[in-house]
């Protein structure tokens, strides 16, 4: 049997619960002699490959590029878990739901700048109307709570995973850290 | 005519247990260990039976009942934790964290939240329905207490409190339903109240971080209310 396929990314997210799981430490050799990260910030790959047997993802779903990936990862991805709190509830990237879009444009690009006032349109991702948790967009499979999640849990859920297991994270971990 | 107390008896959760005939099933549970998660309740004040996290089945009866509010009866048959009672509580809970903005993360009130602990404790690591994210203000007007209303829960603790132990009723709830809210006074600022006292039991009563003092930073608000089973007990006596 080979190695199981493995990948992690985030989306709208700051990244703080991939350093958690960089905290694992020399634990991560263990997690790479069962399995190969074929996709993420950790290695050097482009494009989302396929039939990815375990996907962590990182952050919330906020703009229209977001949106296509995490289409993307769900298809191709055999069990997708929403790896902290911004994709499970939107979290900080989620407080600028109460104001519209057009608002945010103009207090970050307007009110808050000094020089070149006005709006980046080209070559970026547009903002969604609101940031969304990742399973209101697409099926999530297991559920990894906490801002950050604590590196022990992340590693105890990899672990099981990788053994084709389940995961019962029953009070190891949740919303706020 | 001195009133007599009658002990009646009754099954929870396969365990006989007695109490009081005007001992609640929760009462009567917690003096037997048997634990029942709970919101709006708080020893030390009347009961409101409100937050629903404290149902239980009572054999004969279709519909589940909260604990708090009902007395024990003789005979009775009380379930507490079946996985139709954890399927309600947690669609509640969830539906408390949809309704309003509780981001734990950025919280004067993490790892000291009643409602982040019953989400652990309940097992609910995510939220099913769809976030409302409504826009509510923060009433931050007061010298020394701060009021966010994106994590209120509306278990009503501070408006019982101020009411029955203070004495003042600053606090009261405005409104229905999912649009109900907490207010200060006729609906004023906190720092313009003519009849706050400034005692702070409200803050400390509150499960969550909508009411919180002020000066503090992320998960540093820990509430203290050793004050209020105290107080009650010292009123009793006098």
């Amino acid at each position: 049997m080979g190695k199981i396929k493995f990948a992690t990314t985030w989306l709208d997210g700051c990244s703080g619960c991939h350093m958690s799981l960089l905290d694992i430490d020399e634990r991560i050799l263990d997690v790479l002699s069962a399995a190969d990260i074929v996709y993420g910030p950790l290695v050097d790959f482009k494009d989302f490959p396929q039939g990815v047997d375990v996907t962590f993802v990182e952050g919330a779903v906020s703009s229209d590029e977001d949106e296509e990936k995490i289409i993307k990862i769900r298809q191709n991805t055999k069990t997708l878990v929403s790896f902290g709190d911004c994709a499970i509830t939107a979290n900080i990237p989620g407080m600028r739901n109460y104001y519209p879009t057009k608002d945010i444009f103009q207090r970050a690009y307007f009110e808050n700048a000094d020089i070149n006032h006005k709006t980046p349109l080209i070559g970026i991702p547009h903002l969604l109307p609101q940031t969304r948790p990742i399973h209101e967009v697409v099926t999530v499979d297991i559920f990894l709570p906490g801002c950050p999640p604590p590196a022990d849990v992340i590693f105890f859920a990899i672990t099981e995973l990788l053994q084709g297991r389940i995961p019962d994270l029953t009070g190891k971990t949740r919303f706020g850290k | 005519m001195k009133k007599v107390s009658q002990i009646q008896t009754l099954v929870i959760d396969g365990k006989e247990v007695g109490g009081r005939h005007d001992e609640t099933i929760l009462q009567v549970a917690r003096e037997n260990d048997i634990f029942i998660p709970t919101l709006c309740h708080l020893d030390g004040l009347t009961e409101y039976g409100g937050c629903r996290m404290c149902i239980v089945e009572i054999k004969g009866m279709p519909r589940l009942t909260p604990s708090c509010t009902t007395l024990i009866r003789e005979g009775m048959v009380v379930t507490t934790n079946s996985e139709r009672i954890m399927e309600y509580r947690r669609g509640i809970l969830a539906l408390l964290f949809t309704e309003r903005n509780h981001i734990c993360s950025a919280c004067v009130s993490n790892g000291h939240c009643e409602l982040q602990g019953l989400a652990l404790k309940l097992g609910l690591t995510h939220v099913e329905f769809p976030y409302i994210f409504p826009k509510m203000p923060v009433d931050a007007t007061h010298d020394r207490f701060i009021a966010d209303h994106n994590r209120c829960v509306l278990c009503s603790r501070c408006v019982r409190v101020c009411h029955e132990v203070e004495g003042a009723h600053t606090k009261d709830i405005m409104g229905r339903g999912i649009t109900a809210r907490i207010i200060t006074d006729l609906m004023q600022d906190w720092g313009e109240s003519k009849t706050c006292t400034g005692c702070g039991k409200c803050v400390h009563v509150c499960p969550t971080g909508a009411l919180t003092e002020k000066g503090k930073s992320v998960a540093e608000m820990e509430k203290r209310r050793q004050f209020l089973p105290y107080l009650k007990l010292m009123r009793e006596r006098s």
